[in-house]
């Protein structure tokens, strides 16, 4: 298959970009200026972030996991998150998004070690069995979740904060977003020695690799921008699944080679369905949770066929 | 194995402790004054959750035996989801106002008629052809019970953005909400097939060996599963739309009965299995409703405990 050069995937991310700018904006004349700097430009930003962080998130897990169908949705990080975002309203009703992200951070790190604690003790490794132990561990977490939220009449609250929605993003209340780039910096540092520690502890022992330290780091590095954008945006499902399974099949599974295409492809991914949601019910939005479960768990489903039929 | 002694003395205890729980559930609490108003509230609700209790049971272990395995179930393959999704569906074309809505009984029969033909297109899908992977045939259900889900949600949002939550919450049953306008309509489908069921007893013992087995024996393979995984969806049907939906109620009831009968004969298996759907569910909604004050929904209860359970049956198929 004919390389195309990840580069050229900024051609629809800049397209994507002015478009997500600009809809609409000739309905308010003379405003379009504050309209930009207050709504148009956080929100632009804060998906672009959010897709690359998501992708590349899912990208590591996939790696350190050595299976394709990891992902932050499937691993069970993002139900913890949601318990941690549920403990933060009840212990620390009062703190900023900041003291949040804290606690949904130790909440998404503790569940993501939980599911590779038990990954590790498996012998068995169907590559479907693991995503569906990692959903069933999520949805165990999740009733938990839900029991202590309907003590505290809280469900109504945890729902509206989980379901992924940007139209809510204005000044003011993404900054935090910009925490990802440093993560983000480190992830694409680090890309050579997640790619050796996918090929298995032994070998990369035997590569001189630090493989613990790796698997540590990834695990971090993912339970942090899970946490980040659960706090700023909410739940986007699959994701982090689907954005590198369809990189690889373009860029292979060289991790130098592919996480700048996954980290685009992520941002251009969830642009588009972005727009989808705003145009759709115009003048209404539709989450943009809704949109990319209905598109991720289908692209899942094909994945799934996919590798069944090889 | 044939059934010993002690098999048909747990049914009878089982059976005992199901007819307790229901007058427990049924009689406390009533005095001279109320009776007459309470009675009129709880013996609907009784009949409902009864009936969704054995609709469950019986459509879960049928499912499990045509299947051959105990860890595929109708509701985690996502036929509560897909059965959500076809009343959306219905309500997105003809509107909330429409008959095919308002009408319970026209809604409930529309529903189920568009469930058969969609369930048999989607099982042709998964287990048609060559033998699959379990775990594979598994997250597959999952996946389209998300799927299924999201879209169910999505065309809410599309139908009416301001009202979506209380779309949301007016549409579905649960068990805090029980549909009773449905009790007719479901207990017309659900209780002459259960009794007409005697006749398929003797059938599910040869399914239970396979395929091969019981083609080998003289059955009409394809044509009985076909006749059975139609009262299974006809069943998960009427008890979401009693209920709402109980992802792992029928994994529980299917196997324990399998853990505390020794026998193999669905005589046994599919009596204790719908008894211990109606003490999971009448017993679990006294426990919430009486003694908890409502903390939380019983549906919340049971998917935890379903949802170790299924965990550790994942885990000990990983071993073997």
């Amino acid at each position: 298959m004919g390389r195309i050069r990840s580069v050229y995937l900024l051609v629809p991310l800049i397209l994507l970009t002015f478009v997500s700018l600009f809809l609409g904006l000739k309905d308010f004349p003379g405003q379009a200026r504050q309209i930009i700097a207050l709504s148009r430009l956080p929100r632009v930003l804060s998906i672009i972030l959010a897709g690359m962080s998501m992708s590349i998130g899912g990208l590591i897990m996939q790696q350190i996991a050595k299976n394709r169908f990891v992902s932050p949705t499937t691993a069970s990080t993002v139900d913890a998150a949601k318990a941690g975002v549920l403990a933060s309203l009840i212990l620390f009703p009062q703190a900023s998004s900041l003291g949040k992200m804290v606690v949904v951070f130790f909440f998404a790190l503790a569940g993501t070690f939980l599911f590779m604690a038990i990954l590790r003790r498996i012998k068995f490794k169907n590559a479907v069995f693991i995503p569906l132990l990692g959903l069933m561990l999520g949805g165990i977490i999740d009733s938990l979740t839900t029991f202590v939220a309907y003590r505290y009449d809280l469900i109504q609250n945890i729902n509206s904060w989980l379901m992924g929605n940007f139209s809510m993003v204005t000044q003011g209340r993404y900054e935090l977003l910009y925490l990802s780039l440093p993560l983000l910096a480190v992830a694409f540092l680090f890309a050579h020695q997640f790619t050796i520690a996918g090929l298995g502890e032994e070998f990369a022992v035997n590569l001189g690799l630090n493989y613990n330290f790796i698997v540590n780091l990834g695990v971090t590095i993912v339970a942090l921008l899970s946490a980040l954008v659960i706090i700023t945006a909410g739940r986007i499902p699959f994701l982090g699944l689907i954005v590198p399974n369809v990189a690889s099949l373009y860029y292979g599974d060289n991790l130098k080679a592919s996480i700048t295409a996954t980290a685009l492809l992520g941002s251009v991914f969830l642009l588009a369905a972005d727009l989808l949601g705003r145009v759709i019910i115009a003048p209404y939005e539709i989450p943009i949770g809704l949109t990319v479960g209905v598109l991720g768990s289908m692209i899942f489903l094909f994945l799934i066929f996919r590798s069944e039929g090889r | 194995m044939k059934a010993t002694v002690t098999d048909k003395r747990k049914l009878q205890l089982l059976a005992v402790i199901s007819l307790a729980l229901i007058a427990l559930y049924v009689l406390v609490g009533l005095n001279a004054g109320n009776w007459r108003y309470a009675l009129s509230l709880r013996l609907p609700k009784t009949l409902a959750i009864i009936l969704t209790g054995a609709a469950i049971a019986y459509s879960t272990t049928v499912f499990q035996t045509i299947t051959v395995n105990r860890v595929l179930t109708p509701s985690i393959m996502g036929l509560d989801a897909l059965y959500l999704f076809t009343q959306t569906v219905l309500v997105f074309f003809f509107g909330s106002r429409s008959v095919l809505f308002q009408t319970a009984h026209i809604n409930f029969f529309l529903s189920v008629g568009l469930m058969m033909v969609s369930a048999s297109v989607l099982y042709r899908f998964l287990f048609g052809g060559e033998s699959r992977d379990i775990y594979f045939s598994l997250l597959v259900g999952v996946i389209l019970g998300t799927l299924l889900q999201s879209a169910a949600s999505f065309l809410r949002m599309v139908m009416d953005p301001n009202e979506f939550l209380i779309l949301q919450g007016r549409m579905f049953a649960s068990f805090n909400n029980v549909n009773t306008a449905l009790l007719l309509p479901a207990a017309v489908v659900v209780i002459p097939i259960l009794l007409a069921g005697k006749g398929n007893l003797a059938l599910l013992d040869v399914l239970a060996l396979g395929r091969e087995q019981a083609i080998n024996l003289g059955v009409d393979y394809e044509r009985n599963v076909r006749r059975l995984l139609t009262t299974v969806v006809v069943f998960v049907s009427a008890a979401t739309g009693l209920v709402g939906p109980i992802t792992f109620l029928g994994l529980l009831t299917a196997n324990l009965a399998r853990e505390l009968i020794r026998s193999y004969q669905h005589r046994y298996l599919l009596t204790a299995s719908i008894l211990i759907g109606i003490i999971t569910l009448v017993g679990g909604q006294f426990v919430v409703e009486r003694l908890f004050n409502f903390a939380a929904p019983l549906s919340v209860f049971i998917n935890l405990g379903g949802g170790v359970y299924f965990v550790y049956l994942l885990l000990r198929g990983s071993q073997s």
